[in-house]
């Protein structure tokens, strides 16, 4: 066969596959963000309507209360996801960030162990974990409260933090803060000045790692939480379910509505997320 | 006035002591090359005198001053690191200015300052290009400008040069030099390469193993090292070392051979030494191509071995008494391998070294 047409072949073959894969992948996803725009009508319709017929926005104004059915308290649900995965991220990426640097740039005791052990600490499946913190927490008085769910996402997401964090300090040649501080910086000014900007990119991506988690846990959430006043968004879609039906159509518009925020953060952050910067300042 | 004093400088790796008391005084302005194989303490030393490195025993003083405690930004110096460490983030302008703006200078004066070492360095059509931009050469240069816009009392090079190719090497180090001459600020400048250690230095240090091997100006040192050590460290090719031992007032190599004892190690060498005798490849020519041709010499007859050509010299491979040894040949002439030719061995100066401990046997 001319080599041309093969090559045309191979191409065409290989965008067939991507969209196929493509299409496994969203259409789940793109179903949810139907569904919640149709009646709950439409949607259990036997046999099944493939091509939406009606399309409103009757399942927001219902989840945020401008309908005449019993309102779930979205707002307060969607304040709490945003209060613990936002602080929970913060406390995540401090934590990550010190101790990223530290195992990065300082000799000490047990470093390798204390790497491996928090490394290993992630091999424990989360839930296995729910009974006996659920247990502890409930001695502490911190089920359905906030820093209660806080403190677990900290502790789920700083192992991984440290790691990707560390990884980016590792890359950043040692020389760049030596030479900082002999141009008149202290070590403080040195880590502010140059090397943060430059594992910024690294930083950013451990944040969107911890807040995704934190925004989309659900098993621990369910255990830990009761009421509005620690109830995070995930948890709140079990309110659609009621003991004889569930609101389908009303579950997938509130399910849009975690996503939006995720995905946001997602654009917004990966603009920053500009690698290799660290590439030409040293060597030739 | 910026002098460095080293007293009795130690660093302790662990159990490890990377550098065994070094006694060392730069004089204000001076070019001091700190030169050694790998692993010497070099860059130990240069970092315990910038303070990047804690000093374990013994002081450092700039100015005067002990700086033992005093963190790097506080002794006022500048240091050009092997891998340059240009900020990567900023471009030359910024890195140029980096140092002047963490002082709180403003930033007319800045760009004033930065403006002008762009201008020494011929970086002033680079300044708004960031260092991945640049080539190796530039980088070097920017890493220099660093050094200078902020006007330190000294600057500190960590082998600056070897990360370029040989004609790049050769063309920054006659720019380092004509910049110490502009400039005058003590230097003291670390490199394993002995050739930028001649070229370069008013002093040159050698150091081994974390001790100080010799002191002295490169003709001092070239001329009259203190060691077996120094001899084949400066100097390219090196020095030629034949093992032998004192006999009835001449040195007796392996063979049996004999040759006279060089006049001024005379007065040292003890009957039955054991010795080395040293003698360059510019020492040891054929006959009527030599660079000497009278004063007390001897005569041999070598086979040649390998010979190269250089164009006006060649180099040849051969041996004395079992031993290898390299000689130059001056004149263009051709030499062909296995030829037979009589070399002269220029005695006067040559050099004597005692077998076990390596010192020369140089009356002094
Ligand atoms: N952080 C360290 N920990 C332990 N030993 C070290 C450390 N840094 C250097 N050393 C040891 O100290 C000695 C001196 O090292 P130094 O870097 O000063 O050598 P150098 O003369 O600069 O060599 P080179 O020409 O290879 O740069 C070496 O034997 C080295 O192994
Ligand atoms: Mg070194």
């Amino acid at each position: 066969m001319d080599p041309k047409l093969r090559r045309q072949l191979g191409r065409i073959v290989s965008w067939v596959l991507t969209f196929l894969l493509m299409m496994i992948i969203c259409v789940p996803g793109l179903w949810v963000v139907l569904t919640a725009f149709r009646p709950n009508a439409e949607v259990l319709a036997k046999p099944a309507v493939w091509v939406p017929q009606v399309l409103s926005l009757n399942n927001f104004a219902k989840i945020f209360g401008f309908a005449q059915e019993v309102a779930i308290p979205v707002p307060a649900y969607f304040a709490n996801s945003m209060i613990i995965a936002l602080t929970s991220t913060a406390i995540a990426l401090l934590i990550g960030m010190s101790g990223g640097y530290a195992f990065a740039r300082y000799r000490f005791r047990f470093k390798d162990g204390l790497f491996l052990g928090l490394m290993l600490s992630r091999t424990v499946p989360g839930i296995a974990l729910s009974l006996p913190l659920f247990m502890i927490w409930s001695r502490l008085g911190l089920i359905d409260t906030k820093p209660g769910l806080i403190i677990v996402y900290v502790a789920m997401n700083v192992p991984f933090t440290i790691w990707l964090i560390d990884g980016f300090f590792r890359q950043i040649p040692i020389e760049l803060s030596e030479a900082a501080m002999v141009d008149g910086c202290t070590r403080w000014q040195a880590f502010w000045r140059i090397e943060f900007p430059l594992a910024r990119s690294g930083i950013a991506s451990a944040g969107i790692f911890a807040f995704l988690t934190s925004w989309n846990e659900y098993a621990l959430a369910s255990q830990l939480t009761r009421s509005t006043y620690s109830k995070t968004l995930p948890v709140g879609l079990m309110d659609f379910t009621s003991q004889f039906t569930i609101d389908w159509a009303g579950m997938s518009a509130m399910a849009v509505i975690i996503i939006i925020p995720a995905l946001a953060l997602t654009f917004i952050v990966q603009k920053h997320l500009i690698a290799g910067l660290t590439f030409g300042g040293v060597k030739g | 006035m910026a002098e460095i004093v080293l007293n009795k400088l130690v660093k302790n790796y662990g159990r490890t002591r990377a550098v065994h008391g070094i006694d060392l005084s730069i004089a204000h302005q001076e070019f001091v090359v700190l030169v050694g194989p790998s692993g010497c303490g070099k860059s130990t030393t240069l970092r315990m005198i910038a303070g990047l490195e804690e000093i374990s025993d013994g002081t450092v003083s700039i100015g005067g001053a002990v700086v033992n405690e005093l963190p790097p930004r506080k002794r006022n110096i500048s240091m050009v690191f092997q891998n340059y460490a240009l900020y990567p983030h900023m471009n030359v302008r910024e890195n140029l200015g980096f140092g002047l703006k963490i002082a709180g200078q403003p930033a007319a004066d800045i760009a004033q300052r930065v403006d002008e070492a762009a201008e020494i360095l011929g970086l002033t059509e680079l300044l708004e290009r960031t260092p991945a931009e640049l080539s190796g050469g530039q980088r070097q240069r920017v890493a220099m400008g660093r050094a200078i816009v902020r006007k330190p009392a000294a600057f500190l090079f960590d082998e600056p040069l070897s990360n370029l190719d040989a004609k790049l090497r050769g063309q920054m180090r006659a720019e380092i030099k004509k910049l110490h001459q502009s400039v005058r600020t003590t230097v003291v400048y670390v490199t394993h390469d002995q050739i930028e250690a001649m070229t370069l230095a008013d002093r040159i240090v050698v150091m081994r193993a974390g001790r100080i091997e010799q002191v002295g100006t490169p003709m001092e040192v070239y001329n009259h090292p203190t060691s077996a050590f120094v001899a084949t460290f400066i100097g390219s090719p090196p020095m030629n070392m034949l093992p032998g031992t004192i006999s009835g007032g001449a040195v007796r190599l392996a063979d049996g051979s004999a040759l006279p004892v060089p006049e001024r190690a005379a007065d040292n060498a003890r009957e039955g030494q054991e010795v080395l005798l040293g003698i360059r490849p510019d020492d040891i020519s054929p006959v009527g191509h030599g660079l000497s041709q009278d004063g007390p010499g001897a005569e041999l007859t070598l086979t040649v071995a390998i010979a190269e050509p250089l164009g006006m010299e060649s180099l040849i491979f051969t041996r004395i008494a079992g031993q290898e040894v390299q000689a130059k040949l001056y004149g263009p002439r051709m030499v062909l391998p296995g030829e037979e030719l009589v070399f002269r061995l220029a005695l006067d100066r040559a050099h004597l070294f005692d077998a076990a401990s390596g010192a020369s046997l140089e009356a002094r």
